[in-house]
């Protein structure tokens, strides 16, 4: 929309000086960029309570797992049976980090965090000695290192969860990393993960996933029996059970990630939002000044343009 | 009135059952067993299969519910079943289940020279639909 007053000629302004047209397609932009950012600071809102939703309800199932797992584990020692995902290959020389980020960017220092953990743990495992290779969930994260550490990443996965985010999406994550172990191509796996605080707080977290870190079940639960029947055996259900309990780790660890994400990201919309108003004012004021520098030169051009005659 | 115990069922997403019941029977991997109040301690697995719950004493069904297999634990209190995938019975649909049985068998004759692995995935996922086929019936 251009009103006349755009349409004449500013006499007289400086060269650096915006023009009044200028000004009025700056605010008229910077008010679509509020739109939109105030927009999908709403839709991260609505996800996130989703994305929180579905954290909080797949916590029975986790509860019960460790649960069950720590009577399993506790019920039989560590021998040279026990299955490697509990007691790891005997070496720690090849370090998988499974690195959780997300797709979309505009999210504030979601991913970047995330990024610059992993590049930590990188230096601090190498200068052990240690051999690193990366697993990448999320777009982000795969592009960010793929700039230094290219040769480390051994898989990616991205579009998880776009829709949805159903066990199955762990599950694939899983079978992968069951594949690669089985492989022999790393000792143990680290999962460094956005965990959710609060919709303004994610925490950068490194857990323990290869050999499985199990819970010891509290000593003084006397008033539970322990477990004394199993069917089948013990150690086929441990093995069973330790790939799903695996899964489980990682979907908690996707829905953390995905509900922190939604709210990084409504943190971060929602102060691009708030800038956006400040800016609005500033250029509003700016420009109700050069308007009115402009209309008071005018006169005084007329004024003067009358008592010439 | 006999003994009731808590029967839980969960799936990775979310808490599907959680009720106090007098029995619950589950397909175990060796045979179904019924779970009755007071039941020694013990962990499972579980086929695919119906679990039936008897939610008040006396011998009628109040649900069936259809898993894709999972574990079970029972303590003294509880009696927790974890399950991989779990649909009411009265929700499964046998047409969309023969469907699906169909695609999953063209894909197991493509995928006649994939891996072992791959070729075993197949196979367990041929079971659990020949299962809930039955189920539905």
């Amino acid at each position: 929309m251009l009103f006349p007053l755009d349409r004449r000629p500013i006499i007289g302004q400086k060269a650096a000086m915006p023009s009044l047209k200028d000004l009025k397609n700056r605010i008229a932009s910077v008010k679509s960029t509020r739109k939109i950012t105030s927009a999908m600071k709403m839709v991260a809102g609505s996800k996130l309570r989703r994305a929180q939703e579905s954290a909080v309800s797949s916590r029975p199932y986790a509860a019960r797992m460790a649960r069950m797992l720590s009577s399993l584990a506790s019920n039989q020692s560590v021998s040279e049976e026990t299955s490697k995902l509990l007691a790891g290959t005997g070496e720690d020389k090849n370090v998988l980090l499974l690195v959780l980020t997300s797709d979309r960017g505009l999210c504030g220092a979601f991913n970047g965090s995330i990024v610059r953990e992993t590049r930590r743990q990188i230096r601090q495992l190498e200068s052990e000695g240690k051999n690193v290779t990366l697993f990448c969930i999320g777009r982000k994260g795969r592009d960010m290192l793929r700039r230094d550490q290219a040769s480390k990443i051994v898989h990616a996965i991205e579009g998880m969860g776009r829709k949805h985010l159903a066990f199955a999406d762990a599950d694939t994550v899983n079978a992968k990393l069951m594949e690669l172990f089985e492989g022999g191509k790393f000792d143990v796996c680290q999962l460094v993960y956005n965990q959710f605080k609060s919709a303004i707080s994610q925490v950068v977290t490194v857990k323990q996933l290869i050999p499985f870190p199990i819970e010891k079940a509290p000593a003084n639960d006397s008033a539970e029996l322990p477990v004394d029947e199993f069917e089948p055996d013990e150690k086929t259900i441990l093995e069973s059970l330790l790939p799903r309990a695996l899964a489980v780790a990682v979907y908690a660890a996707l829905l953390e990630s995905a509900a922190g994400e939604q709210g990084a990201r409504m943190t971060a919309m929602d102060n691009a939002t708030r800038n956006a108003g400040e800016m609005i004012n500033k250029l509003t004021l700016n420009y109700n000044r050069s308007r009115q520098a402009y209309i008071t030169k005018e006169l005084i051009e007329i004024i003067s343009g009358a008592e010439a005659l | 009135m006999a003994d009731t115990f808590t029967f839980e069922l969960v799936s990775p997403e979310k808490l599907l059952f959680s009720k106090p019941v007098v029995m619950a029977t589950v397909p175990g991997e060796k045979g179904e067993y019924g779970v009755l109040a007071g039941h020694i301690p013990m962990i499972t697995t579980i086929k695919a299969g119906v679990i039936q719950i008897y939610a008040e004493e006396g011998t009628t069904v109040t649900e069936r519910i259809f898993v894709a297999g999972g574990f079970a634990e029972v303590t003294q209190t509880r009696f927790t079943v974890m399950a991989e995938e779990a649909i009411p019975v009265a929700n499964l649909n046998r047409a969309e289940i023969q469907e699906q049985i169909k695609t999953l068998d063209a894909q197991i004759s493509a995928a006649a020279d994939a891996s072992e692995g791959d070729r075993e995935a197949l196979r367990v996922r041929q079971d659990v639909l020949a299962a809930k086929l039955q189920a539905a019936a």
